[in-house]
């Protein structure tokens, strides 16, 4: 029953595990986890960007509106997103959606809700003088908000912006379970196939995808020392 | 789109409204019992990444890094489909005889969240200023004294509110536990779906119990926050 332990079956499949049947076939594998994640994360900086400006808006309607929208993302299982957009996306747009473009699209809205709570702590961060300066030398609220605060207010996102990618990268194996080929699906491809290597094949991907994230994290880390405002 | 049929009554009542409680009754327990043991695993790990003893604070380091750098879905596959590889035949023979699918969800989620919760305990204690420690000790509480009536009450206070968060991530993350077969909310919400094709009503109900549960829970933490936390306010 017992086989013992054997390396091979990663060696044997290890260009399946990094990039899946490319470029014979689509991209799968470590590849398209990392395009899922890089693609959600420039979209859903953009959709946390404008969340969080809408939530800090002085219109009451605006500011409670996008703060329900927020807090009932925040609160659902990312999993539970990805199955409303699995069932929703082909009911609105009309027709089918690739299993990877709705993936992301789960991805961006659950992340958005996130970055923007991340968008809204790095504003309220910049003291309030600041804003009534540049209103008072003669700039509009939105020019105030894009010349004078965002500015200052991103540099201290930044490490949490890292932060929320590494999240993203964890949170695509989750692709998984509407079919898309990223590097969890792969793993449980070889597993069935080759029945008998579970725990190789899972700890395998487990450090691909720690070496990844871990990489990040020291960058966040790093960041966040390097960023500092000098007192 | 334009044309379905919503029938509520499919999730309110009968069989599909059980599977639904069922679900739901799974996600507590699995919830309930991994957060238990997170906190406490959490607490023990959070304990050594403060030791003076180095090989020990190592180990607590990496365990740390390891576990909070890769995803609980692939931890889940790995406990679920592999370990029988790396842990002892007793304890293999006793997890077959038990419901395996919710003991491998348990192992998962707790040892995931456990990596999260020694974070926020340790940032916790490092939060009193070391002074304390010092002021204490020289008015000549032990160590161990210093800790239990000086630094811990006060600990355990500030880190009330991520905890209380970790513990709510965990409830959501449990949801992955569908993915080994354990019949909790979500499980159950697809479940309900490929039976009747009712997956707007189904899934509306689920959402809605993980969204009012989180709401509620994150509405407490903000109370608590205003109430215990900003001393001008005692």
């Amino acid at each position: 029953m017992d086989p013992g332990f054997s390396f091979t079956v990663i060696w044997d499949n290890i260009t399946y595990f990094l990039i899946g049947r490319f470029p014979h076939g689509p991209l799968g594998g470590t590849a398209l986890t990392l395009y899922l994640a890089v693609v959600s994360c420039v979209l859903s900086f953009f959709g946390g960007m404008v969340l969080g400006l809408l939530c800090i808006s002085h219109n009451r309607v605006i500011k409670y509106s996008s703060l329900a929208v927020i807090n009932v993302i925040r609160g659902m299982p990312l999993l539970m997103v990805i199955f409303w957009m699995y069932f929703l996306l082909p009911a609105f747009m009309g027709h089918t959606v690739s299993e990877n473009w709705t993936v992301i699209m789960a991805l961006t809205l659950f992340t958005s809700a996130y970055m923007s709570q991340i968008v809204k702590a790095g504003i309220e961060g910049i003291p309030k003088g600041q804003v009534e300066a540049a209103i008072s030398t003669g700039l509009h609220p939105w020019q105030a908000m894009i010349y004078v605060v965002l500015p200052q207010g991103l540099r201290n996102m930044i490490p949490s912006f890292v932060n929320q990618f590494v999240s993203l990268i964890k949170d695509t194996s989750l692709a998984f379970i509407v079919g898309v080929s990223e590097l969890t699906h792969v793993a449980t491809q070889i597993n069935n196939r080759t029945m008998i290597y579970p725990t190789e094949i899972f700890a395998f991907i487990a450090i691909i995808y720690f070496i990844i994230c871990y990489a990040f994290t020291s960058l966040s880390r790093w960041l966040e020392h390097r960023l500092a405002w000098k007192k | 789109m334009f044309k379905y049929q919503f029938d509520w009554a499919v999730v309110t009542s009968g069989k599909y409204f059980g599977w639904l409680l069922d679900g739901l009754i799974t996600t507590v327990e699995l919830s309930a019992v991994s957060i238990v043991l997170s906190f406490l695993l959490g607490l023990i790990i959070a304990v050594m990444r403060m030791s003076n003893v180095r090989p020990v604070r190592w180990f607590a380091q990496g365990y740390l890094e390891f576990f909070r750098n890769t995803p609980l879905l692939v931890q889940i596959f790995f406990w679920y489909f592999g370990s029988y590889k790396i842990l002892p035949q007793f304890f293999n023979d006793w997890l077959t005889n038990t419901n395996f699918e919710f003991a491998a969800a348990v192992i998962a989620l707790t040892i995931y969240t456990s990596a999260f919760i020694a974070e926020d305990i340790r940032s916790g204690v490092r939060s009193i200023p070391k002074e304390q420690l010092e002021a204490a000790r020289s008015s000549g509480f032990s160590y161990i004294r210093s800790m239990q009536h000086i630094i811990l009450p006060q600990a355990v206070r500030i880190t009330v509110p991520p905890l209380v968060n970790q513990f709510l991530n965990l409830a959501k993350n449990s949801s992955l536990a569908m993915t080994i077969g354990v019949a909790e909310l979500t499980y159950q919400a697809r479940q309900v779906e490929s039976y009747t094709f009712k997956g707007f009503e189904s899934f509306t109900a689920a959402t809605l119990v993980y969204v009012v549960m989180s709401i509620t829970i994150a509405g407490l933490v903000t109370l608590y926050n205003k109430r215990v936390l900003s001393p001008q306010r005692v």
